[in-house]
């Protein structure tokens, strides 16, 4: 096997050929924050959240093949202040009312703002989007003013399930997830998807019906800790 | 101009009749998913529409999946899934048409018309629109009727064309009543002037022809590269990358088929030259193309033509055809054993975001524009996943000429690092806007003299990705390496208001943004609600900050050179024209926080309540 080496924040990588600067690190056991990007599924390069330093260069660490011998900045105030940016847009960009939505705990999006500590009073406006929730089918339910365009549900649907249940439409801010036919009840969507799972969408937007409160407030995902503070753990297993 | 049959010339029902129609459209090009553009233009032209039955049945044929084809369906501007009128007037919207008098062209039409802007009329004839810049800045304001363009109009021309396509002129019939008589080149003529203000000895003066072409057949693959790399050839499309580097990366690349493509999307507000190119030097453009295909191993060559210029698909055509005829296309060209090259021409259909190679590989693939990630790089993976070229047309018209003139010759022009000449579109206040062939290296004070701009206050060089600069800079050079542009400039005088022109250069980026990545979706909106507030007078001095701060974040974490540049006309302008936004700056008063706008705030509840604030109308009652 031939590899390559690089740093991170100072912390020596090693890497195969053709993985990326974030393949490389979850390997190593350090975490680069990230939306859009999930184990098992194609890349995206579209949160932009993943955004590192290589060499000086912003480059999203999901997409960028792991470089010989550069330096890679991580976690910098720089690059975290630009990282708060990006989730501050996606909740502006959406409709995002932690308290009443029942994602809240499990959140990725809630998570990673945690994270990055956005906790100073917002400077952007709300785009206020106004998308009906299609209910229509017995299982899940669909709330897209929650979205935050990371295409996980796409691309499990396509390429797990090999069903192709989403998709983008429309263009620039209007480009948003929706489904291959009037409503949900119209698709081949299943309960058993793995693309409707509840690993699959980072927010609170694929829902699973009766499922909601299962699990209470104080027991879920970010009760436990950071977002990626597990990395560690998870590149030991 | 399609328009199909109608139905009762097939004595079908109209759905029928539509479902056959798609069959034929779908099978002309080989219910090939890679042709979707194709496809999806070909039942727009027809049908008027991409409906919902549409869809399904071009997703069947094709194989896709429904969404799949809404997908591309819905990310075109020229394309639509509600019914539009049999006659599509699209405006050109561009800034340069609104300093020229579009409002009031623009409400000619909706009078006479009858409908206002956006809308269809009742009895679906008609559809009137507006469309960012369409490639005519030299004559603004400039409007698009279906496949045709009409040029320099003024509230009465507007009148009368209006008036005549509601009495059923066809639009052809608009630029001649002999319209089906003319020449391809005549029509184009007709509805277009080029406007060539200066020749230079590359390109607009005298070029023989194919003798490059001739030239590059003698000559081998290698020797052509090694020629374009000693000319210094840059790119002319905007980023100035090493043509003969690149041509090299294709042809050491592995894999057997490879492209050629020319990129004659030319979208970037301003810019017009490839326009005066493909139509005045359209033999030298695919001259070009074939001098790479030799150079780099391609057989198969494709011209992305932005949807704006379908007025001169058919002069392209017949440029390609006649050239199959003469054998510069096709098999053996020249005579030459095993020089193989064809050429087919792909229509876009209005998106900007496809003038970037990676999103005009997308959608020659028959999917929505969508920059694809980088690396790979296009000369290793572009079409189809194989070795590609992609030039803009300029490029490969230089790159035809020198293998004719000798290297030497072209390096010895211009100024150190860029060199050669190069086509410059000159609009806005002067008094010769057109096409300039100069040698790099002109300063922009020369140049708004050989113009008539010498009154600009502001000029705009590169479009607005590019950078606006105010008089104490008008000693800088028209270079790659100072003032670097792939061919705009629009000049503004000092009656133009500048946040005026920066809040629609923003609009123009939200409307052009493909919605891939987050930074430029999302805070290109932000930045345009910013601009705004400054220009109602409703900012206050933290506004300054804000602005250039979130600027920074789109430009350090976009995907690709949209989102990058796209704050370029606030960065540039709060550099150059501080004053502009100073002078539109108050201190809050009512300790509102920064950059939070009260009014547009509670608008919402305002309308709800169907009454006014009596704490933040402070007029209420008077
Ligand atoms: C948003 C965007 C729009 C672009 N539009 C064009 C265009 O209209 N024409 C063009 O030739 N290049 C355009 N480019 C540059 C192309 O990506 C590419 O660099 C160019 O076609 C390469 O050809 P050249 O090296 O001959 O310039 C654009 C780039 C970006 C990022
Ligand atoms: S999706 Fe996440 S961020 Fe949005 S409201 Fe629900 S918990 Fe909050
Ligand atoms: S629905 Fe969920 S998984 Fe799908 S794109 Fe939106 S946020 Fe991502
Ligand atoms: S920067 Fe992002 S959203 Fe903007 S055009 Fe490029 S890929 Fe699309
Ligand atoms: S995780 Fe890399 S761009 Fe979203």
């Amino acid at each position: 096997m031939s590899g390559l080496r690089f740093e991170i924040d100072g912390v020596e990588i090693a890497a195969r050929d053709g993985q990326t600067i974030m393949e490389a690190a979850d390997a190593a056991g350090v975490y680069i924050p990230r939306l859009c990007d999930h184990e098992g599924l194609r890349h995206q390069g579209g949160c932009r959240v993943c955004t590192v330093k290589c060499n000086g260069r912003s480059v999203a660490a999901c997409t960028e093949p792991a470089p010989p011998d550069a330096v890679v900045e991580n976690e910098t105030p720089h690059i975290n202040k630009m990282r708060r940016d990006l989730v501050e847009m996606l909740f502006h960009e959406g409709n995002h009312l932690c308290p009443i939505c029942e994602a809240s705990g499990n959140c990725e999006l809630q998570a990673m703002a945690y994270r990055l500590d956005m906790t100073d009073p917002t400077r952007f406006p709300y785009l206020e989007p106004c998308r009906p929730v299609d209910a229509s089918h017995p299982d899940i339910a669909l709330d897209t003013n929650r979205c935050i365009s990371c295409g996980r549900c796409i691309r499990a649907s396509q390429d797990i399930d090999g069903k192709g249940i989403f998709g983008y439409v429309g263009r620039g801010i209007h480009r948003h997830v929706a489904v291959n036919g009037p409503d949900l009840a119209h698709t081949d969507a299943t309960i058993d998807d793995v693309a409707v799972s509840a690993d699959v969408c980072p927010v609170g937007c694929i829902i699973r019906k009766r499922v909601g409160f299962s699990r209470p407030i104080g027991e879920r995902d970010s009760d436990h800790g950071l977002i990626g503070s597990n990395a560690k753990a998870k590149a030991d297993d | 101009m399609s328009t199909g049959k109608n139905a009762a010339d097939e004595g079908l029902e109209p759905a029928a009749s539509n479902q056959v129609q798609i069959e034929q459209i779908c099978a002309a090009f080989d219910n090939d998913h890679g042709r979707m553009l194709d496809i999806l233009r070909a039942v727009q032209d027809a049908q008027r529409v991409i409906s919902q039955d549409a869809i399904l049945r071009i997703a069947e044929l094709t194989g896709l999946k429904p969404i799949e084809v809404e997908g591309v369906a819905s990310f075109y501007a020229f394309l639509s899934l509600t019914p539009r009128g049999r006659v599509t007037i699209r405006l050109c919207d561009d800034i340069v048409d609104r300093f020229a008098g579009l409002a009031e062209v623009q409400a000619a039409f909706e009078t006479v018309l009858g409908i206002k802007t956006g809308e269809t009329s009742a009895d679906g004839a008609f559809s009137l629109e507006c469309t960012p810049c369409i490639g005519l800045c030299d004559q603004a304001p400039a409007a698009m009727v279906n496949d045709i363009v009409l040029t320099s109009l003024t509230p009465e021309s507007a009148r009368l064309f209006a008036a005549r396509l509601k009495d059923g002129t066809r639009p052809e019939d608009l630029i001649s009543d002999r319209f089906d008589d003319l020449t391809p080149i005549e029509r184009a003529r007709r509805m277009v002037d080029n406007n060539i203000r200066h020749a230079g000895c590359v390109l607009l003066g005298d070029v023989p022809q194919d003798a490059g072409l001739r030239a590059a057949a003698a000559a081998t693959p290698a020797q052509i590269i090694e020629s374009i790399e000693r000319s210094g050839l840059r790119g002319c499309g905007g980023a100035g990358f090493a043509t003969g580097q690149k041509w090299r990366f294709a042809s050491t690349a592995g894999g057997h088929r490879r492209f050629v493509i020319c990129n004659a999307d030319e979208g970037e507000p301003g810019t017009f030259k490839d326009r005066v190119l493909l139509t005045e030097r359209p033999r030298l453009t695919i001259e070009g193309m074939t001098i790479a295909a030799r150079a780099v191993g391609a057989r198969e060559g494709i011209l992305y033509l932005r949807g704006e210029y379908v007025y001169l698909r058919e002069l392209l055509e017949d440029v390609l055809a006649d050239r199959r005829v003469r054998g510069l296309l096709g098999s053996n060209i020249l005579g030459v054993d095993g020089f193989d090259f064809d050429v087919r021409l792909q229509i876009g259909a209005g998106a900007y975001i496809c003038g970037a190679e990676g999103a005009l590989i997308s959608s020659c693939e028959g999917l929505p524009g969508e920059p694809k990630t980088r690396p790979p790089f296009p000369t290793t993976h572009g079409y189809l996943g194989c070795p590609t070229v992609v030039n803009n047309v300029e490029t490969f018209c230089h790159a035809a000429r020198i293998m004719d003139g000798g290297a030497k010759w072209f390096f010895d022009m211009g100024i150190a690092g860029s060199h050669g000449t190069k086509l410059f579109s000159v609009s806005g206040d002067c008094l010769n806007p057109g096409v300039y062939e100069w040698p790099y290296g002109m300063s922009i004070r020369d140049m708004l003299v050989a113009v008539g701009g010498e009154d600009a206050a502001a000029v705009l060089v590169g479009g607005p990705s590019g950078a606006m600069i105010a008089r104490d800079m008008f000693h800088r050079k028209l270079t790659f390496d100072d003032l670097s542009t792939g061919g705009a400039i629009v000049i503004f005088s000092g009656d133009r208001n500048v946040l005026e022109i920066v809040e629609y250069y923003m609009s123009f980026f939200v409307h052009e943004s493909c919605g891939y990545c987050t930074p430029c979706r999302v805070g290109n909106v932000f930045l345009q609600k910013a601009v705004a507030k400054f220009r109602a007078g409703k900012a206050n001095p933290a506004d300054i900050d804000y602005m250039r701060d979130l600027s920074q974040t789109i430009v350090e974490t976009s995907r690709c050179g949209l989102g990058m540049t796209s704050p370029n006309p606030i960065l540039s302008t709060l550099d150059n024209f501080p004053l502009v936004y100073s002078a539109m700056v108050k201190a809050p008063e009512d300790r509102l926080r920064a950059t939070f706008d009260i009014q547009s705030a509670i608008s919402d509840a305002r309308h709800l309540a169907k009454r006014r604030s009596y704490i933040f109308d402070k007029d209420f009652g008077a």
